[in-house]
């Protein structure tokens, strides 16, 4: 009884370190299609075994891509729930997708549709969900396909008598009420109605018009959506847009990372100023002004295989080099090690062998208090070591256990089924933005394979409470 | 000319690191402290090339062109078209300035020039024939390794050069033209399976110059180069280059081999600076264990060498192993400096029946190609002999009274 309480709190610590890293995108060591068709073989075999505990993955910290997955899995099998188990479903499923972005819950609905998923409990669901959209105008407009499948699809009336013309019959009518829609409408003749339109909406009436990108660009900027902006910075720098440039202290961090990692280096040097400001800030803000780890000692990845893919581009580093911000605003005193020896975070870059049994020794001599590794796992000069001075360590030179040390890992092994570990006795957690960094150290202390099923369980559902009622306070 | 003596390969200032293992195919580091100074890769075959490192401004040097790159060798003497350069050569200080003769369209060039005069020299080129779509292809300007038969060709050829005296019972064919043209087969790097991939997940050690290639742990290549940005550009043709077929098929059939992971004797451990001396002496272990054992049967043997070409103190030759039947046996060519290191290095496997065929060649040069000498030291008879030499495809070689003799 209790090791099969041990083995259904390993699967579900497995299906979720794979939910949170993996999106089935080509990674280093292996292509999309080993990605995908594991991570496939773990949704089957969750949705098997333990419903109730996939469908309570819903709440934790997993990405978008594995979210949509759940819901479409737990909607396309819903016959065989009970009817305590879809109330819960649902009111996960109601939240989760209140809380992804709207373009993801469209390709579901899409999803939903050509898999030919259209029981009552899906239309009550996308019902909802369309009904809850603070804008239908707007969603019209910049979801345009995606809004006209979903009401199909779930047999729903158009809010309004206009919005049904303009997304089955645009010609019907010779203007609109609706000052956005009218916009649309006079976008097609008139190059300053482009400008009131939605950024990618416009993108393609520009092109349409032939507007230069640069002009474009610069009278567009106040449409952008925050990580549109910063998406755009560099393109727009180029073409001397300055109206695109905005504050990067505002930008969340894990992105943030990605952007300067972006940025060859002598831009980051001569910008150091700028960038590690915004870095900090964004850190500070993750934190939520949190602090007093006592001494940490971090080991980041920057080895060759932290360029991750040319689907992924650098995002192991990424992640590394966010979570060094974030463990700088939350230590005491703090001390990072790059496996390269590079001491300059800013200027950090995927290249060389993965040194990590020597980092790891060379931080345990600081003497911390917490030891955080940030790596995809993949030990391999020599391969193995990082496992024995950890194995070593633990036996000999630290049996109380003083220092706690958590690996993170940002990369899902598809052959593995589940993120990389350096050591049995080490906990691995699977990452995907360096700002859940806090809350993954506290699951990971269920991934020693010592904690059974009924801790675990206590844990997802305090986690699942405070997703919910996060849900209505907002509202 | 063209000087022979017996070689042994030593790596020394070559540092072995821990290997990396992806599947069946083991991939061993080779890292220098310090670049050795003085020859590069032609810079040619650096402007060609698309992402790799720049390089800074360079003073005089020695630079080196591996055997069967293609490029424009020909542009600087008006002679254009991609051509494949024949056998790894040495070219002198300013190597990219033109003059000299082109290169002619008859293919095989006399290798092994002893002239080392300060005048570049047009490089030593195969030209190929390539249709419009690969030469547009070409223009992509990528390194890449020759066409499969044309390298391997090339290396016998460079080996053995036929008869030198003519003895009755060899053809004229073989007289004039050695023993080209030959077929071997070797496979390309990309169809050894797994070798791809090792390679594109292999983690480059900075300061790599160097590595070898395990094939389900049976040394398969051994690659090095002077200079660590060398390597870097030339780290993913290994996957264009040439194997032979035991290495092919070591790579078809085994099964992922493990890697070699330290194990650390706790009872030992009482401070970090005990934990610090056991993984230092781990890593010492294995770099023993590595050259001494896994790498024993290309560092322990004695080669055959012919000094092909001198210049700025650098050496170039080729060597040939002791060809004996059912024992590992590299061939390969070795630039080595005026203190003897290894700055270049580049061999291929042999496979067994490749092996014995060399044999059969090398004994026979051994009895300065007397066919009776030869069968005496088998203990055959000349007629057995001469079947024998049939067998393993040489009969063109051979008069046909004495194939024909009972």
């Amino acid at each position: 009884m209790r090791a099969e309480g041990l083995i259904a709190a390993e699967d579900v610590l497995l299906f979720a370190n794979a939910a949170i890293t993996s999106t089935a995108q080509r990674e280093f060591h292996s292509d999309a299609y080993e990605q995908h068709l594991s991570l496939d073989f773990l949704h089957a075999y969750m949705i098997g075994n333990y419903r109730d505990l996939y469908a309570a993955t819903l709440a934790l910290d997993i990405n978008d891509h594995n979210a949509a997955l759940i819901v479409r899995r737990l909607l396309e099998t819903s016959t065989e729930a009970t009817a305590e188990q879809r109330r819960t479903e649902g009111r996960l499923i109601a939240r989760r997708l209140a809380a992804l972005p709207p373009q993801r819950v469209y390709t579901l609905f899409a999803a939903l549709r050509r898999a030919k998923v259209n029981n009552r409990r899906t239309r009550a669901i996308m019902r909802d969900w369309l009904a809850a959209r603070p804008d239908p105008a707007f969603d019209a407009v910049k979801y345009r396909t995606g809004v006209k499948k979903a009401l199909r699809h779930a047999h729903l009336p158009a809010p309004e008598k206009e919005l049904g013309d303009f997304l089955f019959a645009p010609r019907a009518r010779r203007q609109y009420g609706t000052p956005l829609l009218e916009t649309w409408r006079r976008a097609h003749y008139e190059q300053a109605a482009v400008y009131e339109l939605p950024f990618t909406v416009a993108e393609g009436f520009a092109a349409r018009h032939g507007i230069d990108r640069a002009a474009f660009l610069e009278r567009i900027a106040p449409r952008m959506t925050r990580l549109e902006r910063l998406r755009l910075q560099e393109s727009a720098r180029e073409r001397g847009a300055k109206a695109v440039a905005t504050d990067l202290r505002r930008m969340p961090l894990t992105r943030l990372a990605t952007y300067v990692l972006g940025l060859s280096l002598d831009e980051r040097s001569e910008r150091r100023e700028e960038l590690t400001t915004a870095l900090r800030a964004a850190a500070r803000r993750a934190t939520g002004g949190e602090r007093g780890w006592g001494r940490v000692a971090a080991v980041l990845d920057d080895s060759f295989s932290a360029y991750g893919s040319g689907q992924k581009r650098r995002r192991p580093l990424a992640v590394a080099l966010a979570a060094h911000y974030l463990l700088e605003a939350l230590a005491d005193t703090y001390t990072p090690l790059w496996t390269s020896g590079r001491r300059d975070a800013l200027l950090t870059f995927p290249h060389g062998s993965t040194p990590l049994g020597e980092r790891i020794l060379d931080a345990l001599e600081t003497g911390p208090d917490r030891l955080l590794i940030v790596s995809d796992g993949w030990d391999n000069a020599p391969p193995g070591l990082a496992a024995e001075v950890l194995r070593v360590w633990r036996t000999r030179l630290d049996p109380d256990g003083r220092v706690s040390v958590v690996h993170l890992n940002p990369v899902y092994d598809a052959d593995g089924f589940d993120v990389r570990r350096l050591a049995p006795d080490v906990p691995t957690a699977g990452i995907r933005d360096a700002e859940d960094l806090p809350s993954l150290v506290g699951l990971a202390q269920f991934a020693t394979g010592r904690t059974g099923l009924a801790e675990l369980r206590a844990h997802l559902d305090s986690r699942i409470a405070a997703f919910l009622t996060a849900s209505e306070e907002a509202r | 000319m063209t000087t022979t003596g017996t070689l042994r390969l030593d790596l020394a200032g070559l540092e072995t690191r821990p290997s990396q293992v992806w599947g069946g195919i083991r991939l061993v580091p080779l890292v220098r402290a310090e670049p050795l100074p003085g020859l590069r890769l032609h810079p040619r075959l650096y402007c060609d090339s698309v992402g790799v490192v720049t390089v800074g401004p360079r003073t005089a040097y020695t630079s080196y062109i591996p055997h069967g790159f293609v490029a424009d060798w020909g542009a600087d003497s008006g002679d254009s078209g991609p051509a494949a350069a024949y056998g790894t050569q040495l070219r002198g200080g300013n190597g990219e300035s033109g003059g000299g003769r082109g290169q002619g369209a008859g293919g095989r060039t006399p290798d092994g020039r002893g002239r080392a005069h300060r005048a570049p020299e047009p490089v030593a080129s195969m030209p190929l024939r390539i249709h419009r779509r690969m030469a547009r292809r070409e223009a992509k300007h990528r390194l890449r390794f020759l066409p499969l038969h044309l390298a391997l060709e090339g290396y016998l050829s460079l080996h053995f050069g036929g008869p030198t005296i003519a003895w009755e019972e060899w053809s004229q064919r073989a007289l004039r033209q050695g023993l080209s043209p030959r077929v071997e087969e070797a496979y390309v790097g990309t169809t050894v399976r797994g070798l791809g991939d090792a390679l594109k997940v292999f983690e480059i050690h900075p300061g790599q110059c160097g590595v070898l290639v395990h094939a389900a742990d049976a040394l398969a290549a051994a690659f090095v180069v002077p200079h660590p940005e060398d390597y870097r550009a030339l780290h993913a043709t290994l996957v264009q280059d040439l194997y032979g077929e035991l290495v092919h098929q070591y790579a078809l059939l085994s099964a992922a081999v493990p890697d070699f992971v330290p194990r650390i004797d706790e009872s030992r451990v009482r401070s970090t600076a005990d934990l610090r001396a056991a993984v230092a002496a781990e890593r010492r272990a294995w770099a023993e264990f590595h050259d001494g054992t896994m790498a024993a049967g290309l560092l322990d043997a004695d080669y055959t060498s012919r000094k092909v070409y001198g210049m700025g103190g650098f050496t170039l030759s080729r060597f040939l192993p002791a060809f004996r039947p059912r024992e590992e046996n590299h061939i390969g060519e070795v630039i080595t400096d005026a203190d003897g290191a290894v700055a270049y290095l580049k061999t291929f496997r042999l496979s067994e029946a490749q092996i014995r065929r060399g044999h059969l060649l090398a004994r026979l040069a051994a009895h300065d190609w007397r066919l009776a000498a030869t069968a005496e030291e088998f203990g055959l008879t000349e007629a057995e002999f001469a079947a024998r030499i049939e067998a393993a495809g040489f009969g063109t070689l051979l008069r046909h009274r004495v194939a024909a003799q009972p």
